[in-house]
């Protein structure tokens, strides 16, 4: 296993690296000049050079990339043009934000998603099937800024049950933390929980119809024995594999709950930082979520192995 | 987990929300404060949380006349190339240092000589500065400048302590140290500022709160709801749209004041190839263009009627203001007379403007009534930082863009319309038009220079390198209990004499 993981991570070196050279270009490809963006109305030509000198943008283009992988190589992923904060520090403040929320988003995802996966593969055809569906749907047809803003209009303006929006820092108090991020993890975890629902819901319908599972039902074993214990841990192993592929997702959609629901998390970074020409922070982010999502691939080929023993020796 | 253990814990997240404490006032910002340094910091939104941190040599009364703040009094010498201040005995920084005319002194050299100093071509024209006595300080001029006052009004004014400052170098946001009625305690990126009050204050008796919270809340209709929702006190630049239904809700209250900054077309003139075409090159075709707009129609149809419709720098409620050149009603047969003059039937122009929506509609109101001239204006839609860069470039025909405004009318034309202007971006050039405008900087007689403004707007009103439009409304909503609020046509939130009702 673990040698598994270590050859692994080796393949995944050139992939990052080749993420590092695209993100570096990409954003060069980017029409508007960083530096304009950061002079703000005056823009004072004597100012702008001493920003370019400074910030080294007048450097050919491979110095500056080779100048940042270098630095980055040594964990420094240099500083934010906009508030003069390290890279590192503001993703480090950031990280946990976005991760709390993307926690609370999947357990809410996979709380409603795959329960009611289950129950309409197993009722297939039926009216709670139907419902099911019709759920999920609206699950995944909803935009997020709408549902939000419904959201804080009826819970928090109408009702004024939950703050409508702010952060508070989960360890500083940990009731209002999950209280201010009840309704955007609900608002992320729904759209999620529709893609979950469905996925279950197929990889049930093939497993339910499957050889082993006549036969332990012929072997007179309950019906919830049957469906959880012999056809949900064999469906288990195409939903790990959603449930990793929902967190490029969960990311995505962090963007834009954070927006609404102004949460100082990564998202709201990296927004910020792309109008703002940050270039240095666009690229200290998507590096990490490269080298995250990656992680997450790799965790996911693990537990394919933990949950069925067959993969093992491939 | 039983499902009523479930139900009661559920209950007790959404009742347990702690009660916000009386004395702290929360404002939702429509926007992320930069580098909190004002020597540094470049955004309108930034200039909000230093009213409150820190104070100035001078402030402005709502209708724009100079008034003391950190300075009593002061006198220019004869050729204005003096500037003689006193200044207020018995003020301290937040560190405790004391204020004093040293201290003006070392303000005003970070200013000019710190690298990163955004203030250097704001305190240009000063030459040197001697310290008179301990509560003196004598401001010698290059030239006699009369913008040089309205600069101390704003960030080049702000005193910050020499001491932290030297201390700190160019790194000094995350502990800013000022004189105001509040000091800096925390900051979150993108979440938070928070100031407590100062003790020590000169002007304690006026301030009612022990913490501000500033909270940028980017989405204009989550900004309301937070308000509506009692999470914030008093919110900044509520949308047009919303403004109705704010003045319907009793809870609510409504402040307003016409901003001194504009919104217009910048059209390019001469700044490369892109000026070659028939509205770049012939002025009639300009004036064409701004007499098929409809100001005050653009303003309702976009704005509810909330903006204030111009076809100046200045808005029509500014003393700057040249009355010899009111707005023009529309005339779609002059503008028709004026192509036909100009030797063109059909006027194809590409308009720039940035994605926010309301720029869009904005776009769309000046498509149609041009349209009915023979104006062929093609939108495209840049995203601001791009728009900016392009506009620099010369890579646009026509650009719908504003100016934030400033207090001395010099900040809005000079460096838009003279040859060498920083933001000349049309690259208008005409040495009357420059002789004018600088003579208006250098006189400190407020006839003289509002004779000048007038000549230079007459020729401008011709030649018409930028098409203006209106004038933005600052639009503040505010919880029912807040009260004492003053609006300030700079858009500033001063905490002076503002409470909570009992």
């Amino acid at each position: 296993m673990l040698s598994f993981i270590g050859r692994r991570i080796l393949i995944a070196i050139p992939t990052v690296l080749l993420i590092s050279v695209f993100v570096f270009f990409m954003q060069k490809l980017l029409p508007g000049d960083p530096v304009l963006a950061l002079a703000g109305e005056d823009r004072n030509p004597e100012i702008l050079e001493f920003l370019r000198e400074k910030y080294r943008l007048n450097d050919p283009l491979y110095v500056q990339y080779f100048t940042w992988i270098g630095n980055a190589l040594q964990g420094d992923l240099g500083i934010s043009l906009r508030t003069q904060q390290p890279v590192l520090t503001l993703i480090g403040q950031k990280l946990p934000v976005t991760i709390q929320l993307a926690v609370m988003a999947l357990i809410i995802a996979i709380v409603i998603g795959v329960p009611a996966g289950i129950v309409s593969a197993y009722r297939k055809g039926t009216w709670v099937d139907w419902l099911a569906n019709i759920l999920a749907l609206s699950g995944l047809s909803v935009p997020n800024f709408w549902l939000g803003i419904m959201l804080i209009l009826l819970v928090s303006v109408k009702l004024g049950w939950l703050p409508a929006s702010g952060y508070q820092p989960f360890l500083d108090d940990p009731l209002q933390s999950i209280r201010t991020m009840l309704m955007p993890a609900f608002v992320l975890g729904t759209g999620l929980a529709a893609t979950l629902m469905r996925h279950t819901r197929s990889a049930m319908l093939g497993v339910l119809k499957s050889d082993y599972v006549r036969t332990a039902r012929a072997k007179g074993l309950s019906e919830t024995t049957v469906v959880v214990k012999h056809a949900l841990r064999n469906a288990l192993v195409p939903i790990v594999t959603v449930v990793t592929l929902l967190f490029g997702e969960l990311l995505a959609g962090a963007v834009l709950t954070e927006q609404i629901f102004t949460i100082p998390g990564f998202g709201k970074l990296v927004v910020d930082a792309v109008f703002n020409r940050d270039y240095a922070v666009v690229q200290g982010i998507v590096l990490c979520t490269a080298i995250a999502f990656i992680a997450m691939n790799i965790l996911a080929d693990a537990l394919y192995r933990v949950l069925n023993p067959r993969m093992r020796n491939s | 987990m039983s499902y009523k253990r479930m139900l009661a814990l559920t209950a007790a997240l959404m009742i347990g929300a702690p009660f916000a404490q009386a004395a702290d006032l929360r404002i939702g910002l429509a926007e992320d404060p930069d580098v909190l340094d004002p020597d540094q910091s470049r955004t309108f939104v930034g200039r909000i949380v230093y009213a409150a941190l820190c104070d100035k040599l001078v402030d402005i009364t709502p209708d724009l006349q100079i008034i003391p703040q950190l300075a009593t009094e002061w006198e220019w010498s004869d050729d204005g190339k003096v500037l003689t201040m006193k200044l207020r005995e018995g003020v301290t920084f937040h560190d405790g240092e004391p204020f004093n005319a040293t201290a003006v002194a070392a303000n005003i050299d970070r200013s000019q000589n710190l690298d990163e100093s955004r203030r250097k071509s704001e305190v240009a024209s000063i030459a040197s500065t001697e310290v008179v006595d301990d509560l003196t300080i004598r401001i010698n001029l290059t030239n006699a400048d009369a913008t040089l006052i309205a600069q101390l009004a704003d960030r080049a004014g702000m005193m910050m302590s020499p001491k932290a400052a030297a201390e700190a170098g160019a790194d000094f946001a995350n502990n800013l140290v000022c004189s105001g009625p509040f000091k800096f305690k925390e900051r979150v990126q993108q979440d938070r500022i928070v100031l407590e009050k100062f003790a020590d204050y000169w002007n304690a008796d006026q301030i009612n709160f022990d913490t501000v919270t500033y909270l940028p809340i980017t989405d204009g209709t989550v900004r309301l709801a937070n308000l509506r929702a009692g999470d914030v006190d008093i919110i900044e630049r509520l949308a047009a749209t919303d403004v109705t239904s704010v003045r319907a809700d009793d809870n609510l209250q409504l402040e307003m004041a016409v901003s001194l900054g504009y919104q217009g077309i910048t059209v390019n003139v001469n700044n490369g190839d892109r000026a070659q075409n028939p509205l770049g090159q012939d002025a009639r075709v300009r004036r064409a263009l701004s007499l098929a707009i409809d100001r005050e129609a653009l303003n309702q149809v976009v704005f509810e009627g909330v903006m204030a419709a111009g076809n100046q720098p200045f808005p029509p409620t500014s003393p700057w203001y040249s009355t010899a050149h009111p707005i023009p009603a529309r005339d779609v047969e002059a503008a028709k007379a004026l192509l036909a003059d100009a030797g063109v039937e059909t006027v194809e122009v590409e308009l720039q403007l940035s994605t926010d929506p309301v720029a869009q509609q904005v776009g769309q109101v000046i498509q149609a009534m041009a349209a009915e001239a023979g104006f062929d204006v093609k939108i495209v839609a840049k995203e601001f930082a791009t728009q900016l860069s392009e506009q620099t470039a010369g890579n646009y025909e026509a650009s719908q863009i504003g100016w934030s405004g400033r207090v001395d009318p010099d900040g809005n034309i000079h460096q838009f319309m003279t040859c060498d202007g920083g933001i000349n971006d049309s690259k208008y050039c005409n040495p009357a038009v420059d002789e004018l405008l600088n003579a208006a900087r250098t006189s400190n007689i407020v006839e003289e220079r509002k004779a000048d403004y007038d000549a230079a707007l007459a020729i401008l009103a011709e030649d018409m390198p930028i098409i203006y439009l209106y004038h933005q409304t600052w639009i503040w909503a505010l919880a029912g209990k807040v009260q004492g609020y003053t609006p300030y046509p700079d858009g500033m939130i001063r905490l002076e004499g503002v409470s909570f009702a009992e």
